[in-house]
Order: structure tokens, then sequence, then C-alpha cells
């Protein structure tokens, strides 16, 4: 895992985070929509706000791609998990809602669930070469 | 009745969203290291191998039908029943479906972690 690697991680979870808080403040100023007017749901990225959220989220997506064209999905699931801490965070001290005891011991949880994963490694490699899997297959089967 | 739809709902979420993962896993790994191939051939051409790969775009499928079901979802249940009902069993079902389908090495620390944070995500939404 180099720097840049976890710069993406990082980039995953924070653009995640950022992405539904815009979206979802920017659903509140547009308000209720109707189930009778669907076809509005199209006109509510019109709202800036939304869209800012929209394009959040593109990049929360390409960043996603991109950790899961070198790591284990196992990996990189835990690991973007971080959003849910980045968006309690944001939720305290920039929105100034309350937060309480259990979403502290929610937040604890995943962040022992995140330092698990990322002391291993963070991709399996893959398996053997069908020639050399007949000799290999009774070993690893002893091992499981 | 309505919470019958409502976890049926959820079921769907689930298996949907487990689905996109494992296929969009499988078809990232497919087009291979992002950044060492757009070194080698160009941006557009990344762009163009990850959008031609058939498990890509299946995966984006199910993703988008798993959104629907959320939509439907919400609907029947209550927003603290179906998203963090259907987030924490996601990421349980997803190192399942990592092990079976795509022969990641899920060991205990993964199994630990991914049970960690179905837990933490349940306690967010208590």
């Amino acid at each position: 895992m180099t720097f840049r690697k976890y710069l993406v991680l990082g980039g995953v979870a924070f653009f995640a985070a950022t992405g539904d808080g815009f979206i979802a403040r920017g659903m509140k100023q547009v308000g209720n929509v109707s189930l009778h007017r669907l076809p509005d749901i199209l006109l509510v990225v019109l709202n800036p706000i939304i869209a800012l959220g929209v394009l959040f989220l593109l990049v929360f997506f390409a960043c996603y791609m991109a950790a899961l064209s070198w790591a284990d999905l196992t990996y990189v699931l835990p690991a973007t998990s971080v959003s849910y801490v980045v968006l309690t965070l944001i939720a305290k001290f920039a929105l100034h809602e309350n937060v309480s005891l259990t979403r502290w011991l929610g937040i604890l949880l995943i962040s022992a669930g995140v330092g698990f994963v990322t002391q291993g490694p963070a991709f399996t490699p893959p398996r053997e070469k069908p020639e050399e899997l007949a000799g290999a297959s009774v070993s690893t089967r002893i091992d499981s | 009745m309505k919470s019958l739809y409502a976890w049926g709902a959820i079921a769907m979420i689930v298996l949907t969203s487990t689905a996109g993962d494992v296929l969009l896993s499988r078809g990232m790994k497919q087009v291979g290291d992002v950044a060492e191939l757009r070194r080698r051939v160009g941006v557009f051409a990344v762009l163009a191998r990850v959008l031609k790969n058939p498990n890509f775009l299946l995966g984006v499928t199910a993703m988008a039908v798993a959104f629907y079901s959320l939509l439907f979802g919400l609907s029947w249940g209550d927003l603290s029943l179906v998203v963090p009902a259907s987030t924490s069993l996601t990421f349980i079902t997803n190192a399942v479906a990592a092990k079976l389908f795509l022969h990641e090495r899920v060991d205990q620390r993964r199994w630990m972690a991914a049970l960690l944070v179905a837990g933490g995500v349940v306690l967010l939404a208590v």
C-alpha cells in the first residue's frame, strides 16, 4: 500500500460523506417530492447544492472503482465505512446536531473494524495457473 | 403485512447490492490497476476499457436495482429500519460473497471487521 492508495481510500470516504451531506441538505431545501408528481425528481438536480452532491458522488464512484482495481472488496468496503464516521463528525461539528452516546459507540465499532482490516494485506494474489493447481489444491484444502 | 414488504425490500436491497459490489469488483480486477493503466494508455482508453467491461455494466445495473429497491423499501418501512438493516447486512453478505465468488482470502481479521462495521452501522441508526 502506497500513500497514493491510502489517498484514494480517503477520497472514497470523504466524497461519499460530503456528497450525501450535500444531497440531504439540498433535499431539505427542495422539500417533499410528491409521489403523484414523480417526474419532479428529475428537476431536483437543478438545485445547485444537489448538483454539487451528485458531482461529489461521481468522484466517490471513480475513487471506489479505482480502489477495487487494486484491492479486495473485503478490504475496500470496511475501509470506506470511515465515511460514516466522517458524516457523524460533520453532523456534530458543522451542522451542530446532537450525537447520542450509542452513535459514538457505533463510530467506535466501525473504527475498530477499519483498524482490524487495514492491518492486513490489501489484495489476495490471483490463484496459481491450472497446471500448478493440481498439486497445490491438496495443501490449500488442509489449510482451510 | 407492511413490515413483511419492508423486509422483502431489505432482502432485495441486500441481494442486489451484494451482487453489484461483487460484479464491480470482478470487473475492475479484469480491467487492472487503473493508475498504472492510465500512465500506459491514457485516461480515455482506461474509461473505454471500464465502460466496455460486461461485469462492470452488470454491476452498475444491479446497483441501480438496489437503489430502486431502497426507494420501495422506504415507502413500506421506516428509514430507521430499512437503511441500517440493509447496509449492515450487506457488509456481512459481501464478506461471504467475496469469499465464495471472488475467492478472496477472508481471514479472521476480515470477518471481525465486517461484523464490527455491521454492528457499528446499526448503532449509528439507533
